[in-house]
């Protein structure tokens, strides 16, 4: 997915630079910026154009410099503070690199480390305690709550499970920036996640129209036959 | 609905909702996703996990799968979330 991520990153400069001189530079490197993909990488190395919406300096000490960027799916850090020590003429190398955020899934969820989960398993599986594990384990719902959302019948989700697209027909609810060619999130009105897909149409169409393909599905999440197959029984009327 | 509101807010979005037509769900299907039995929850979860360094990301879906005894998980890359 085309998002943005948010890293904190440890530079180690190879000499001695001002304050000044650095800021400098991290205002060069702020906005479109060239980069070549280091040498082992994971695509194709070709100079491309990246983007990098912030590089604020958090730390600076001897030559060690810690940094936060907000920057394009796809930049290499590494790459960044290899090529940023370049024109700081002292050479310099990435460190340490921590992710921070991936689109709206920032640190400030309830992070967990492999202990508390492997507690949490622990409670519920020898106790039949589940509070714990409640809060390590959150719905993945979560995961795509950024995105406009459209909310379906309950007699329109088995079919999107079984592979269709969402027809006019079947939207309840919908939110108003919903836009043709852009992801929106299907959900039930519960609140759970049926799939995720595309936009067929702006919001504004889909609330007129009667009939038509209003999201064209690119992946299911929610299983066949939890919701009840009605399109089945249409089907079936219609061939007799 | 309610539920989905509270997405909005955490992924700071502000958008109206627009009712296309007027339609109730009914309780015999699906769960709302704060209230499904716990095994129907971990089935559509996922753990925003710190991976501590040196593990790799899939060495340690590989554990999360042995915890959970599940046999399907993923990952969508390092600091993020670890579905089940």
């Amino acid at each position: 997915m085309h998002s943005g991520k948010e890293y904190v990153a440890l530079m180690e400069l190879h000499g001695d630079v001002d304050l000044k001189r650095l800021y400098e530079v991290f205002g060069m490197f702020t906005g479109k910026i060239y980069q070549r993909p280091p040498l082992r990488s994971s695509v194709r190395r070709s100079l491309r154009i990246k983007e990098i919406y912030s590089l604020d300096l958090l730390e600076f000490s001897g030559r060690h410099v810690l940094f936060k960027v907000r920057c394009e799916s796809g930049t290499y850090v590494r790459k960044l503070c290899h090529d940023i020590g370049l024109v700081l003429g002292v050479e310099a190398h990435m460190k340490e690199l921590r992710r921070v955020a991936v689109a709206h899934i920032k640190e400030d969820l309830p992070v967990v480390t492999l202990h508390e989960v492997s507690e949490a398993v622990y409670l519920w599986k020898r106790y039949g305690d589940e509070t714990l594990l409640r809060k390590v384990v959150l719905p993945a719902e979560y995961i795509v709550a950024h995105l406009p959302k459209v909310i379906v019948k309950d007699s329109a989700v088995d079919a999107i499970a079984h592979g269709a697209q969402l027809a006019v027909p079947g939207v309840v609810i919908l939110s108003s920036d919903v836009k043709k060619g852009e992801r929106v999130a299907i959900f039930t009105l519960k609140g759970e996640l049926v799939a995720v897909g595309k936009g067929a149409m702006d919001a504004e169409e889909i609330v007129k129209n009667e009939k038509g393909i209003a999201i064209k599905i690119e992946r299911v999440v929610m299983n066949r036959g939890i919701y009840p197959s009605l399109w089945k029984k249409a089907e079936k009327e219609e061939k007799k | 609905m309610e539920f989905l509101k509270r997405l909005d807010e955490l992924a700071n979005r502000e958008h109206s909702y627009i009712v296309k037509s007027e339609e109730t769900t009914s309780e015999k299907y699906g769960y709302y996703p704060l209230e499904r039995p716990i095994n129907v929850y971990i089935e559509y979860g996922f753990i925003p996990l710190d991976k501590p360094p040196g593990p790799t990301s899939h060495e340690v879906v590989a554990w999360i799968k042995k915890m959970f005894n599940i046999e399907k998980a993923g990952h969508g890359g390092t600091l993020e979330p670890q579905t089940t």
